[in-house]
């Protein structure tokens, strides 16, 4: 923009007439309604009486608005630092691929669907139950791959049986074993489905060197086997660890087999037996995405899902900027691909990161629709944001608007600094 | 509608230091081994990462197509291996309901007048800009620019008031007009930038063949500032459609848009899936054809620095 460049002098109505429609506008809704709440945030909730900063004072002592002060100040820190730094591996990593394009759109996509849609989708993905959320049936099926799912989670000893339940989950036989004596470990409350595939069980051999034994599940369908008796129809519970446990310490160990029989070396005389408690384990379920405490870091992974598309393509265009024979000159000089990212790639690419992140903040700074759609109403209160909780202040139950007004112009005072450098940034490209 | 100024700035090769000329070193072949392994782990992570992204938005696709008995026991996945589950049930009964095939309408009625409203006005303010000379210009115009980032929610409880007092709180003229003027300080800024580029001489050439600031406007300007102005109807539009805030305050609740419908079956039912996938699913269907259609506007209007 250069002062003086208008080559039309024109008549003062027809400027007029291009002009006052969009400054009328921006008048009525833009301008008039700042100064509107910057005066009605110094009024009460009937906004009869002067109260000065009290609504101010309030945003910092009301523990439900200075919640949503903190979650707005997670947000601000985590969400575009995340979705910035997300767009810029995918930028370099997408550099030199050929189908580069295709990964670009798939990333860049949910930018162009509502916050609404967005927030029934990630509704969906956060489902608790790791049969129909996609999020708990990832994180359930690593985790049973790495630590196992548990044989028999609802093996019970039986009531008034030899076993007794731990405080560990464990069950415990009190009496002490000897060597060359069978011992008999009866489970009950397995359904009958998950016994399709076990063997019936069996007496454990007589061996005076060894402490032997059989786990089975002491339950004979139409009630006719006898209690503590390994009657011919009952089936073996595998896969168990039996323990021998002297004075607290563990002293032999064994898994029962498919016959559900297991021995233990001759150390295991006149111990104590337990059954160690991995095998009775509830499964596990996955986390609780929309539970209190991990409701706002769910929020914000939708928010990045949306986001990482959009510094992701803007990082592009600052990389396609980047001189090809800088790069190459370092790698040919021995930097290797870490080193010419980190010494060259990032410190060139400064002012768009920097563009990336303070847009992204502004933008999370309002955040408001995910988080109403995404928080149940149960754990509403702990996904509070500031724009949320104007909405609720100035349009919900009871409200006081008052308070709606002063965190509206809360929020308007932290986007001043970005609206001075945008300004400045003007007026130096006016001067040149 | 907040904006932060994007000006394509290249970065400073100088800044990495000076690279010393030297001819390119042979390479062993245990390096280039190691790194045609490492591309083929990238292509595998990107692969990995473009599944990741797409598993949200097909599972609301899947799940859209399901029964609620399906939805309500088992993961969507189950009906990739199950072509019996498909049923296109939900669907045939979201499009008989006329609450939500009005509510579509209701956010046509919406989009497409703010869109043209923003246009035609943030137009002819951004060609007063650029062109026109009047006192104070750069000043006005600097003033236009400081409203980029002001938050929406500065407006709601002000602008309510105002919309009661004059009869068009809860309508959609009311909405309409919220849009324009929250749209207007991007519009002009995209607008005024590209405007200004138009070369002088076809204006001055324009101008000695008789034409009034209105011809100029109409026949040289517009016509140029093409690109521009469709970057800024798409943008537009998409923001206008995908709105759930300013609707669900200055709409008329008994015939929402298709945003604030849907959210109000969340709120009722909780987590009726059968309404709420194919719904959501119906929301996304024309701005991700207008994406897919018009890649390149969107992008450039997206880059050209507006991010609400």
């Amino acid at each position: 923009m250069e002062s003086g460049k208008a080559v039309i002098r024109a008549r003062p109505w027809a400027v007029a007439c291009f002009l006052l429609p969009a400054l009328v506008l921006l008048g009525a809704l833009v301008i008039y309604p700042i100064g509107y709440s910057i005066q009605r945030s110094l009024f009460d909730a009937s906004g009869d009486t002067f109260v000065g900063l009290d609504n101010f004072q309030e945003i910092f002592s009301n523990d439900s608005i200075r919640h949503a002060l903190r979650n707005n100040l997670i947000w601000i820190v985590v969400a575009p630092t995340v979705a910035t730094g997300l767009g810029l591996i995918f930028a370099v990593l997408t550099e030199r691929i050929r189908w580069a394009t295709a990964f670009k759109l798939v990333v860049f996509m949910p930018m162009a669907i509502s916050m609404l849609a967005a927030g029934i989708i990630f509704r969906l993905v956060y489902e608790q139950d790791p049969d129909r959320g996609v999020a708990n049936a990832m994180l359930t099926t690593v985790h049973d791959t790495f630590s196992g799912t548990s044989t028999w989670p609802d093996a019970q000893p039986r009531p008034d049986g030899p076993l007794t339940v731990q405080d560990d989950g464990s069950y415990l036989l009190e009496q002490p074993v000897t060597a060359g004596t069978p011992v008999l470990l009866p489970l009950v409350a397995v359904p009958q489905p998950e016994l399709s595939d076990a063997e019936p069980a069996a007496t454990a051999a007589t061996d005076p060197g060894q402490v032997t034994g059989t786990v089975w599940m002491d339950f004979t369908r139409g009630g006719a086997g006898a209690e503590g008796v390994i009657d011919p129809e009952e089936k073996a519970l595998s896969g168990i660890t039996v323990e021998a446990v002297r004075d607290g310490e563990v002293v032999a160990a064994a898994k029962t087999g498919d016959d559900g029989t297991f021995s233990l070396p001759a150390e295991a005389d006149g111990a104590q037996l337990r059954l160690a408690s991995d095998s009775f384990t509830a499964p596990y379920n996955g986390a609780e995405w929309l539970g209190p405490d991990l409701i706002t870091p769910a929020i914000i992974g939708a928010y990045v899902w949306m986001w990482s598309g959009f510094a992701m393509v803007l990082i592009a265009a600052g990389l396609a900027s980047v001189p090809r024979e800088t790069l190459e000159a370092a790698r040919v000089d021995g930097a290797n691909e870490w080193q010419v990212f980190r010494r060259i790639t990032v410190p060139l690419l400064g002012p768009v990161l920097g563009v990336v992140l303070v847009t992204l903040m502004i933008n999370v700074l309002k955040i408001f629709d995910l988080v109403y759609i995404i928080a149940p109403s149960s754990s509403q209160a702990d996904a509070n944001v500031l724009a949320l909780q104007l909405y609720l202040s100035s349009f919900g139950t009871g409200a006081d608007q008052g308070v709606g007004s002063a965190i509206a112009v809360l929020l308007l005072l932290l986007v001043v600094p970005v609206m001075i450098v945008n300004l400045r940034r003007l007026r130096r490209e006016n001067k040149r | 509608m907040t904006a932060t100024l994007i000006t394509a700035q290249a970065p400073d090769p100088s800044a990495a230091g000076p690279a010393p000329k030297t001819g390119p070193r042979p390479r062993s072949l245990a390096s280039r081994l190691a790194s045609l392994a490492a591309g083929g782990a990238v292509r595998v992570v990107l692969v990995v990462l473009a599944v990741l992204w797409l598993l949200p938005t097909a599972g609301l696709l899947v799940s859209s197509f399901r029964s609620p008995r399906d939805i309500a026991s088992t993961g969507w996945w189950e009906a990739l291996t199950d072509p019996g589950q498909w049923t296109g049930a939900n669907y045939d009964a979201l499009l008989g309901d006329d609450t939500f095939t009005s509510s579509i309408w209701t956010t046509v009625a919406i989009t497409v007048p703010s869109t043209v409203l923003v246009v035609v006005l943030g137009a002819a303010a951004a060609y007063a800009f650029a062109w026109l000379e009047f006192p104070g210009r750069d000043y006005w115009f600097l003033l236009v620019v400081a409203l980029l980032v002001v938050p929406v929610q500065v407006a709601l409880i002000p602008v309510a008031k105002l919309f009661n007092a004059l009869g068009i709180f809860e309508t959609t003229f009311g909405v309409i007009l919220f849009h324009s003027a929250f749209g207007l300080p991007f519009a002009v800024f995209l607008l005024r930038n590209f405007f200004a580029e138009i070369p002088r001489e076809l204006l001055e050439a324009a101008r000695l063949d008789g034409a009034g600031e209105l011809r100029l406007f109409t026949r040289v300007v517009l016509p140029l500032g093409g690109p521009a102005i469709a970057a800024l109807a798409i943008f537009q539009f998409m923001w206008v459609w995908n709105d759930m805030l300013v609707a669900l305050i200055f709409a008329d609740s008994g015939s929402p848009p298709m945003t604030v419908a849907l959210q109000q079956q969340m709120r009722q039912f909780g987590s009726n899936f059968d309404v709420l996938a194919p719904g959501a699913f119906l929301t996304m269907l024309i701005p991700l054809a207008i994406f897919f259609a018009f890649q390149r506007q969107f992008v450039s209007g997206v880059m050209s620095g507006a991010v609400k």
